[in-house]
């Protein structure tokens, strides 16, 4: 029974796990280790890896500041229509990505509400690399607040209080009290965003307008290879973004790790009997 | 909102709760708005008429069916394998426990390139199917194939918590009580475990209605036989007619949000059954 | 520094936590809060710190009006009931964290800040444990490093929420004794909030009993416990036997019992005034206990369980007119008597508290 179920949950995962993975890479280098190189080494891939990278440096650290914002009133303050905020600020996952793309679209698109106030300016969003930037800052608006705002919010505030009453300032507090204390959950969320920044298909898509070595990132350019039957070139670029994926998923392990066994300690401390002062 | 300042001496109620609410206004709710104000500038005839076409409506049933098969698949794969990874120790469990959220880890294209490379006729396990006379890729399998893939870590992640704090001594209550063991785990552990799990089908399903990126590549994208209601979005946005794209799009975001509701409700069962 | 509380008056929701507060705290006293949960104590406490503001009143700092100052600039020491130690600091820089948030002009050099924490950590005992986590402490400890922090940043007040709350029977013992004596060394004015009465009679100079949001006596320990103002603090200090009587002419009878209970003229149940009903409350130490009628007005029971396990013999009785008496005695007392389940003795109180309804 035991190994049977065993197996079956091992076949399962190794079939839609492990197998995908494998392929990734047994393409990428099914020509070599040259063939995966020369699948890099093109300037429209490079232009592809900037523009993913542009794009999540932008979008990452605006969800940073966000989501601490967010968690600090929602943790810290007790106000109305609070559940609903929390349920506003997880729309985005639950929002498709190609309808992410289309609302930036239906805003700025040359069709869109300011289509022409932008054109007449010979401003561009839309097919061009603020689109991208925006479409990707929406999909991963909840990631940070998310990890933040549970954790927050089991942690109360007697620390901050604690400190303030010790002489503290507010931004004393929070950068010597309140950000120590959420460090790992916010490292959490900054790669599970960061992740979502890089690798963004859908929404992104919609926006692109997929100019090569202009508007296209990574996982757009991955998609103009394998449609042009550019297999190794397609894989190989995939690879890079597996090993991003595969580094999230060690550092997310880690830190997990990590704040079982920190809590493991709390508590373990013998009570020891006192003297008196002298 | 004045009320909260008074009662606290914490600084930074105004400043953070403003900056939420003016970047969530900016971010997400104009531009959400502006999709539902677009659709008000059809009459409701044109909205009807777009929204139940006949590709339209054969995109819906598709998405729905195979969203809602992935996630039985899910349900049923994702409850084995959080309890083996909760009851078993065997050599690898960490790195399996581990590779469980690979698919909120990995792009959604990449995703797709491989399991179209897998299942395609000539790749590694399509080649195997076709032996059978089964065509995954550019089928409505090969959708829920993807679709198995990226819903993949939630029924697990729902369920595992609530099968590692469930206490084992209930079910040894439940054999010292004469029950067997498939006694025990139909009337003691399955109903502990069903509101996580039905909260886990209901986000796999959820996620599964949105999913473009790694359809896109093994579906083929034939209307009337693999079209997706993304990809038809997609496709409508591409031929410029916004209005029939928006139409759609409301539809099925009105899904997400009722889905919303339903994943509340269940987690708000699940919260009570933990308690 | 004394501190003043004038009609303070805090509501939560629709729920009034305080109730028009008046008290007043001399320099170097120690209070206690006492009451119940829900009585506004710890709320009292967090308006005195100034981590809450009272909707209505002032709270007074040797007479200086407080009421509008943060509690960064209250200049309070407050220990909170769990602790709240930063946890990613270690116990030195817990202690010194009040010292180095300072501005810079108003900062102590490091080598000061440094002398003053070995000397707070001395002074709660622990110089050894200056390099460890608050994770790594116990109970007891922790509860030292939140004093040592409160300390370190010289308050003029000092303000401890359910100080010994959080520790196991033993520990909690060991640190009363502890507090009252660090007290008496440091003797900075002192307020600390409880639910034990044992705990605030053994510590305080002075206790306050509150209840539902109101004060319902201020006085010594000796005050409060042997002359309660009310039925409130009679059972909230202690275990009390409750019997339903009057009072007429100077006497309250209950049961088969009577006792003298004079009363002034003009007072309700004086003599050659109306009876008047009124609950008579005898506490289990208050008994003596005879194995015969000794002419004094008795009271006769059966007794039906013995603990004799302590310096103090607890027993439980059943009175002639069915109602259950508890009573202790010292034991020798009970060893002279040769008590046993079953026997019949009579009981005579020494003392009654007579409240009317």
């Amino acid at each position: 029974m035991r190994w049977g179920l065993t197996g079956a949950a091992v076949a399962f995962l190794g079939l839609m796990l492990i197998l995908p993975l494998v392929v990734v890479f047994a393409t990428a280098f099914s020509k070599g280790w040259s063939g995966f190189s020369a699948g890099l080494a093109d300037s429209d891939s490079f232009a592809a890896v900037k523009l993913t990278l542009i794009a999540a440096v932008i979008s990452v650290p605006l969800n940073i500041i966000f989501g601490l914002a967010a968690a600090w009133a929602i943790a810290k303050f007790e106000f109305r229509g609070k559940s609903l905020l929390i349920t506003v600020i997880d729309l985005p996952f639950s929002v498709s990505p190609i309808i992410a793309g289309m609302l930036f679209v239906l805003l700025f698109g040359a069709q869109g509400w300011l289509g022409d106030w932008l054109a007449a300016r010979n401003m561009r969003i839309i097919f061009a690399v603020p689109g991208i930037v925006l479409a990707t800052v929406f999909v991963t608006v909840p990631f940070v607040a998310r990890e933040l705002i549970p954790l927050m919010q089991a942690q109360g505030r007697e620390e901050e209080e604690a400190a303030l009453s010790l002489g503290a300032g507010g931004w004393q507090a929070f950068f010597r009290v309140t950000i120590p204390n959420i460090k790992w959950a916010l490292v959490y969320g900054v790669i599970l965003c960061n992740a979502r920044a890089l690798g963004e298909f859908g929404a992104v898509s919609v926006v692109s307008g997929h100019i090569q070595g202009v508007t296209n990132t990574m996982p757009l350019q991955i998609e103009v290879l394998y449609n042009e039957y550019k297999f190794v070139p397609a894989f190989a670029m995939a690879s890079l973004l597996v090993l991003m994926a595969l580094l999230t998923l060690v550092l997310k392990h880690w830190i997990e790790w990590r704040s079982a066994r920190s809590l493991a300690q709390i508590g373990s401390g013998p009570d020891r009997a006192i003297a008196p002062p002298r | 909102m004045s009320r909260a300042k008074k009662n606290n001496v914490l600084p930074g109620f105004g400043l953070t709760c403003g900056y939420t609410l003016t970047y969530l206004g900016l971010v997400v709710l104009i531009p959400l708005a502006t999709l539902f104000l677009r659709t008000a500038s059809l009459t409701w005839e044109q909205f009807w008429t777009t929204v139940t076409g006949d590709r339209a409506l054969f995109a819906y049933k598709l998405t729905i069916g195979a969203s809602m098969i992935a996630a039985l698949v899910n349900a049923v794969f994702g409850l084995l394998t959080a309890w083996v990874l909760v009851r078993y120790r065997f050599p690898g469990r960490g790195i399996l426990d581990a590779l469980v959220d690979l698919p909120f880890a990995l792009p959604t294209a990449v995703a797709g390139i491989s399991l179209c490379a897998l299942y395609a006729p000539g790749g590694w396990v399509g080649a195997l199917l076709q032996r059978f006379g089964v065509q995954a890729a550019y089928a409505p399998l090969g959708i829920v194939i993807a679709m198995v893939f990226v819903s993949l870590p939630f029924v697990v992640r729902t369920v595992q918590p609530v099968l590692a704090d469930l206490d084992q001594e209930v079910e040894e209550a439940a054999a010292s009580l004469g029950a067997r063991r498939w006694q025990t785990l139909r009337r003691v552990v399955f109903p502990a475990v069903l509101p996580s799990l039905l909260t886990g089908l209901a986000l796999a399903f959820g996620r599964s209605l949105g999913e473009f990126g790694s359809i896109v590549f093994i579906s083929g994208n034939m209307p009337g036989r693999t079209e997706i209601a993304s990809l038809l979005i997609l496709t409508r946005l591409e031929e410029f007619d916004y209005a029939g794209a928006t139409a759609i799009a409301v539809v099925m975001l009105g899904l997400s949000f009722a889905m919303i509701f339903v994943i509340n409700v269940l987690q708000a069962w699940s919260r009570r059954g933990a308690d | 520094m004394s501190i003043e509380i004038q009609r303070v008056t805090k509501v939560f929701g629709g729920f009034k936590a305080l109730d028009g507060i008046n008290l007043t705290v001399p320099s170097g006293e120690l209070v206690a809060l006492l009451g119940p949960s829900g009585s506004g104590k710890t709320t009292l406490l967090r308006v005195i710190a100034g981590l809450e503001s009272a909707d209505e009143g002032a709270v007074l700092f040797d007479g200086e009006d407080a009421t509008q100052r943060h509690v960064r600039e209250r200049g309070v020491g407050f220990v909170f009931q769990h602790y709240a130690l930063f946890k990613h600091m270690t116990v030195f820089e817990n202690v010194a964290f009040g010292l180095r948030v300072r501005p810079r002009r108003l900062r102590p050099r490091k080598a000061e800040i440094a002398d003053r924490v070995t000397r707070l950590l001395k002074l709660v005992q622990l110089e050894h444990l200056g390099n460890r986590r608050p994770a790594q402490l116990s109970g007891g400890q922790r509860q030292r490093v939140a004093l040592a922090r409160a300390l370190a940043v010289e308050p003029k007040v000092l303000l401890l929420d359910e100080p010994f709350g959080a520790l196991d029977a033993r520990v909690r013992q060991e640190l009363r004794t502890w507090l009252r004596r660090l007290h008496d060394e440091i003797h900075v004015t002192s307020v600390f909030v409880t639910h034990d009465q044992e705990e605030a009679l053994e510590v305080a100079d002075r206790v306050v009993v509150m209840n539902a949001g109101r004060i319902e006596q201020l006085g010594t320990p000796e005050d409060v416990f042997h002359r309660p103002a009310n039925e409130f603090v009679m059972h909230f200090l202690g275990n009390v036997n409750v019997f339903h009587g009057r009072v007429e002419g100077g006497k309250a009878m209950f049961g088969d019992l009577y006792v003298e209970h004079p009363v002034a003229a003009g007072r309700p149940g004086a003599a050659g005034d109306e009876p008047k009903d009124a609950k008579v409350f005898i506490r289990p130490h208050e008994w003596d206990i005879s194995a015969h009628r000794n002419g004094r007005p008795a009271m006769e029971a059966v007794v039906t369980h013995v603990n004799a396990a302590g310096p103090v013999v607890k027993l439980w009785l059943l009175s002639e007119s069915g109602e259950p008496v508890h009573a202790e005695l010292p034991l020798d007392h009970y060893r002279a008597l040769e008590l046993r389940s079953g026997q019949r003795v009579f009981l005579s109180p020494r003392q009654v508290k007579v409240f009317f309804d």
